[in-house]
């Protein structure tokens, strides 16, 4: 055995048609933890503007509004944040040891719960922006 | 495999026959021959299997480092007459008792009892001789597991997964021993049905090879090691004073805090412990034991 062939981690996302509900969750949970980690930085920049004054703060957050594009990244934003929060209690009952084997199910329930959200918040976040 | 004379590897692997030194001329054209005879009533016998009604495909991953010609990575196809009940491994020794005798893979109970047919069967970890072929849609891939180093063929190399098992001493080990000789340490009732599915691990390695975590930290116990630290951790017999050196093993760096409840290991395990579950409740005993607030 003087050698062996190492596959490397490459195949792992080769086979995401595979992966089962967990790897999902956990694969989304990563990912949505990350885009509200940047957001946090754009967050504190737009908020910290009102250093500049009243005017300043309210001219940042008018010219940002009208942007239709800013519209639909809150939309986005919302989504990250919801499918978070409802995979973070997912994972609260996990650690705690309750219904594990309803996990998947659970993790279902947070994607069709966050899709919900997501399309109720539509009118609200796109009113007025055309 | 490495003690294998030449002439036994020049038999084994047609393809080499131009590269093989030569033994004498008249051997070599009187095996030549036998071997062309041998590899048409293979293709033979497998264009038979082609056309008949009920075979199943299978794709094979084939590695062999010790022959030149076969140590690019590459995938086999087979076809192999279907007959009902018949599982990943009946296929794959079917495939090398008729068409590839070079075919390397573990195996050896054939029951779900010794743990060596672990594969990655369709893009999951299976047990060979757990798996039926019917419940497979064709072609059949058939992979050795990943994260695992290929020593050839089907088979990885288990040591590190071994020795993950191991650092969690996993035998019984309790604080007293019974007065008499011959004395039984019995266990309540209640007691066997908690660590009951923990026992049932068969060391094959699919729910390691499927934990990303352990993929990524080389020293990660891995999901049978913590299921086996809490078979013995759960067991009252053994008492506390061990009990809490066996939480110091699991809760270090790269013990139960490293999993983040992906459930791959509890989706593939083929002996259906809830291994996720057991990790949890040993984080829950290691905060207990460390978290004292009076
Ligand atoms: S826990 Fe299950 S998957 Fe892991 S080695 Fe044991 S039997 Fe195999
Ligand atoms: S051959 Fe023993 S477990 Fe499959």
């Amino acid at each position: 055995m003087s050698q062996s062939y190492n596959r490397g981690l490459i195949e792992d996302f080769g086979r995401w048609r595979e992966f089962s509900a967990g790897m999902w969750a956990w694969i989304f949970h990563k990912f949505t933890g990350w885009v509200l980690v940047g957001y946090l930085f754009t967050h504190i920049a737009v908020l910290s503007t009102a250093l500049a004054g009243d005017a300043a703060y309210t001219n940042t957050i008018q010219t940002l509004e009208s942007l239709l594009l800013v519209r639909i990244l809150e939309v986005g934003l919302l989504a990250v944040a919801v499918f978070h929060i409802l995979n973070g209690m997912r994972l609260l009952m996990v650690d705690l040891g309750i219904g594990l084997e309803a996990q998947d199910k659970s993790f279902y329930a947070s994607l069709i719960l966050t899709g919900a959200i997501t399309v109720a918040s539509v009118p609200t976040f796109i009113a007025g922006a055309f | 495999m490495s003690t294998q004379v030449p002439k036994q590897k020049e038999a084994e692997s047609p393809a080499e026959e131009e590269s093989a030194p030569s033994v004498g001329k008249q051997r070599r054209d009187q095996a030549k021959a036998e071997r062309r005879t041998a590899a048409e009533k293979q293709k033979e016998a497998a264009e038979k299997a082609k056309e008949a009604e009920d075979t199943y495909h299978i794709k094979v991953f084939r590695y062999d480092p010790e022959v030149e010609g076969k140590q690019e990575p590459r995938f086999d196809e087979f076809h192999v007459p279907f007959t009902k009940g018949m599982t990943v491994l009946d296929a794959l020794m079917y495939a090398r008792d008729h068409y590839d005798p070079s075919l390397t893979f573990r195996h050896s109970c054939r029951q779900a009892i010794c743990g060596s047919d672990a594969f990655f069967v369709n893009g999951s970890q299976k047990l060979g001789c757990k798996t039926q072929l019917s419940e497979l849609s064709e072609p059949v891939r058939i992979e050795p597991l990943p994260h695992q180093d290929v020593v050839k063929d089907l088979v990885v190399d288990m040591d590190h997964f071994y020795e993950q098992m191991h650092a969690i001493e996993p035998y019984f080990d309790p604080d007293e021993l019974p007065d008499g000789e011959l004395e039984e340490q019995r266990q309540t009732r209640e007691n066997r049905e908690k660590v009951k599915m923990s026992t049932r691990c068969i060391w094959c390695g699919a729910c390691m090879s499927s934990c990303n975590i352990a993929a990524g930290d080389n020293q990660y116990l891995g999901p049978a090691a913590i299921n086996k630290a809490y078979r013995f951790a759960m067991d009252e017999r053994e008492g506390e004073a061990r009990k809490q050196e066996r939480l110091k093993i699991i809760e270090q760096e790269h013990g139960v805090w490293r999993c983040q409840t992906q459930f791959s290991c509890t989706e593939v395990c083929p002996k259906d412990i809830p291994l996720t579950e057991h990790i949890q409740e040993l984080k829950r005993e290691a905060v207990k034991s460390n978290l004292k607030f009076w």
